[in-house]
């Protein structure tokens, strides 16, 4: 036996045995009770190209981030001042700092005595020149933390909605300093999907303004919707600056069905904090109207009529009830630490993706079987033994894309349809060098001999030219290239095995065990 | 079987020159098309934009659609017909969605208004921001450099250093014939055609590597004959397995480009086209150049 032969039989069923144990999960709709745990259970799992849905990349505005903290800050700031019954204290934000200015001296200690007791991580300096402000900004290593805290936060929170809404098998990861890349397979509504997502979802209670206020006021424009035909009207409302209560104060949200024409409205259910602060206002401004502001668009705007306990409120606005549902969902899971912006979004809708699978399908068996018959015709019972080698390598292929969890893409079936390309040449290379053998009148086992030993260069060589491309398509490609690439790869490695390797031990096993003397070829 | 006898002794090398010209007139028809078209046609992968793939339930026609899609006030709308049967388009919009801007929504809302929200199914969208596609431009032209030379180089150390040289030359010119066909055809560049791409430099490289694999063997074994005499041989005892290699991934990849679907026509064009140039470069251009080298350097 020439080096080994049994064992390199051995070693070909026992793949080719794992390759079907691997795939059966793939190709079987359900695995019979008896599959014991041990066994593989994975699925080949289809891109997004093939099964359907949407790939979102989405940048967090991360400067947005450090201008919403640094105007949270402020806010605080001017409750713990009222507190402290300090005297009139402007507190602005200029860029990425805080600038207090204060009338009098003892109010200028008041802030100094704040910040330091409570805003530690703050560090106040003196203004500049005869200025006498007390300036407060971020040096570089706070900034970044609030970067990582906005990229986290934002992260955790899609994931949190995602998760209400239901999607099975979603993807949501952070990719470089300030992305978060969001692949939700098999969906059907991606409008909706990235609706909720894209939602910066800021709840604020604000007061309307009244005549003759000398408050900060700004301007916003409202949701009403003309009662009669639904269509949305312009209205805007002018309110006071200042936020009384925000989404922080907010423990759950619930969808209440409709009790007059106005459709479902939104129950807020506050938490302790936010039900004390909420009695207080509402004690506070009776007969007033408290603005409910969602993303600087005001919701609805009532009138108090009495001091409101037991921590519930209601966002009205005319709403279906998906809209409602939604709304639900982003309150309860919170707000964005700052805007997201869509950077980049593939969306594949599922009879494009079924299509993709028949199509890719289709192609890879009727250039498969051309293939097949060709070399059968033109190489013999050489052709065949080439035929068989492809079947393996196709088998090895998919049983390794399901062991390594890879994805299968289109371009991936582009590529495995490549793979037959590369294991053709292989084989054309040693066939074609065995005729030559032959014209020169050797004899079977030196034909198979030189034949192997001098068509194998050129195949290593164009193989791992062929796997150096598919390495560099993986560093460089994105998302399905990626696919493309992954099969590529795993396609060299199975064809320079099966075309080579098993083809060899083959011919071995006929020229030594069936002493077979000439070659069909 | 065989389609190619025993060994041919075409004298390929006789027909450098006219196969110098050629190349060169087709490169030189690139640069027209390049001049002319003013740059490549970039998808939205590279320049950033929207697109929306609507397929019809029956066949209409793409200056129907415009006037639907005008209503939306959206600016700068083009349609474009896809596939073969008339009821595929794609309807680009330079600018790309940032979530505040919703693009498919509204071009999906005034579809329904014109056609009927049953008439159609939104397919596909594809929206790329314009950091992304500079992005992806970059990454790809980098990948496309960076294959090239490792090719080149792979080849130098494998072989000698004038086999590298030719192999990089053969690469460069088929990446460049290969644009000018995509250039003629105004097919958009996107990621799946600098997958293409790559995939057609992986496969040129192959066959100038059997090619060189072969005067390499040759070399050896003729010592006394000249490089001429040998490449020329070398290319002739390799005709066969050229042929048949390169029919069989042609009868393979014309199964993708009629069967595989509209999504994956770009991509079966970009192989038919570089694979075809792959073949002639391997012969016609990686060996006169070995060639030209070997001359220059026993000159001086």
């Amino acid at each position: 036996m020439p080096q080994g032969l049994r064992y390199r039989l051995l070693l070909i069923v026992g793949l080719a045995l794992w390759g079907i144990l691997y795939l059966i999960p793939s190709f079987s709709s359900a695995l019979p009770g008896w599959w014991p745990s041990f066994l593989p259970s994975h699925h080949i799992r289809l891109g997004l190209d093939l099964r359907g849905g949407t790939y979102l990349l989405l940048t967090v505005d991360l400067e947005k981030a450090v201008e919403n903290s640094l105007d949270q800050y402020a806010e605080e700031f001017r409750r713990a001042l009222s507190e402290a019954e300090a005297g009139i204290v402007d507190i602005r934000r200029e860029g990425n700092t805080l600038r207090f200015s204060a009338i009098s001296e003892s109010d200028r200690t008041i802030v100094r005595e704040i910040l330091a007791d409570r805003f530690p991580i703050l560090e106040p300096r003196i203004g500049s020149g005869s200025s006498s402000d007390i300036v407060v900004d971020l040096d570089g290593r706070q900034i970044e933390a609030l970067h990582q805290y906005a990229v986290d936060q934002s992260l955790e929170t899609i994931r949190n909605r995602i998760d209400q809404f239901g999607v099975a098998e979603p993807i949501i990861q952070r990719q470089g300093d300030r992305d978060i890349l969001v692949q939700l397979p098999g969906i059907q509504d991606p409008e909706r999907a990235k609706e909720l997502i894209g939602r910066t979802a800021v709840l604020e209670f604000k007061l309307v303004a009244e005549e003759g206020s000398t408050r900060e006021t700004e301007t916003l424009n409202g949701q009403d919707r003309d009662p009669l035909s639904g269509e949305p009207i312009r209205t805007t409302y002018t309110l006071e600056r200042q936020t009384l209560l925000s989404g922080d104060g907010v423990a759950d949200a619930r969808v209440r069905p409709s009790v007059d024409i106005e459709g479902p409205y939104v129950e807020l259910i506050l938490n302790n904090r936010g039900a004390e602060t909420f009695e207080e206002i509402t004690g506070a401004n009776v007969g007033r109207r408290l603005a409910i502001v969602l993303d600087n668009t005001v919701y609805s705007a009532p009138v108090i009529r009495d001091r409101i306990g037991g921590g519930h409120a209601s966002i009205t606005g005319g709403f279906d009830i998906k809209e409602a549902r939604d709304l639900a969902i982003v309150l309860r899971a919170g707000a964005l630490p700052a805007p997201v912006t869509i950077a980049e979004e593939r969306t594949v809708g599922p009879s494009l993706g079924r299509d993709s699978i028949e199509q890719g399908t289709m192609s890879f068996i009727i250039g498969g079987v051309l293939v097949v018959v060709f070399m059968v015709v033109y190489y013999n019972l050489a052709g065949l033994l080439a035929d068989l080698a492809l079947a393996l390598n196709i088998l090895l292929l998919l049983a390794a894309l399901a062991m390594f969890d890879a994805t299968l893409t289109l371009p991936g079936i582009a590529g495995i349809v490549l793979t037959v390309g590369m294991a053709v040449d292989a084989n054309v290379l040693i066939n074609e060098r065995m005729r030559e053998e032959v014209r020169l009148g050797k004899g079977a086992r030196a034909a198979v001999d030189s034949g192997y030993e001098r068509a194998l260069p050129a195949i290593f060589d164009s193989n791992i030219t062929t796997f150096l491309s598919g390495l560099i398509l993986f560093q460089f490609g994105s998302g399905p290239i990626k696919g493309f690439a992954v099969t590529l790869c795993i396609g060299i490695i199975s064809t320079v095995f099966t075309t080579v390797f098993c083809t060899r031990a083959v011919y071995d096993y006929f020229l030594v065990r069936r002493r077979l003397h000439t070659l069909s070829v | 079987m065989e389609l190619i006898k025993a060994v041919t002794t075409i004298d390929f090398l006789h027909y450098a020159k006219g196969a110098y010209l050629f190349s060169a007139l087709l490169i030189l028809l690139g640069i027209t098309a390049f001049w002319y078209r003013g740059g490549l046609n970039y998808g939205v992968d590279f320049a950033g934009g929207t697109i929306v793939h609507v397929k019809f339930s029956q066949q209409t026609d793409a200056a129907g659609i415009r006037a639907v899609v005008s209503q939306t006030d959206i600016s700068d709308i083009a349609v474009q017909d896809f596939g073969q049967n008339g009821d595929e388009f794609l309807i680009r919009i330079p600018k790309s969605e940032t979530g505040a801007e919703n693009f498919s929504n509204r071009i999906r809302e005034s579809l329904a208004d014109g056609y009927g929200p049953e008439a159609f199914d939104v397919r596909r969208v594809e929206s790329v921001g314009p950091k992304v596609g500079r992005d992806l431009r970059r990454k790809g032209i980098l990948a496309v450099v960076f294959a090239t030379f490792m090719m080149g180089g792979y080849i130098a150390f494998r072989f000698e250093p004038r086999f590298g040289v030719g192999a990089g030359v053969a690469l460069i010119h088929d990446v460049l014939v290969t644009t000018t066909v995509l250039l003629v055809a105004d097919v958009e560049f996107d990621l799946t055609v600098v997958a293409a791409l790559l995939t057609v430099i992986g496969y040129s490289v192959n066959d100038t590597v059997i090619v060189c694999d072969r005067v390499r063997e040759n070399m050896r074994k003729l010592r006394r004959e000249t490089m001429r005499t040998i490449i020329n041989r070398s290319i002739n005892e390799t005709l066969s397995r050229t042929v048949i290699t390169t029919g069989t991934v042609l009868m393979v990849i014309l199964a993708l480009f009629f069967l595989g679907g509209s999504v994956i026509h770009a991509f079966a064009l970009v192989l038919l086209v570089g694979m075809t140039v792959g073949t002639y470069s391997s012969i016609y251009v990686a060996s006169p150049v070995i060639l030209l080298w070997e001359r220059e350097t026993a000159r001086q």
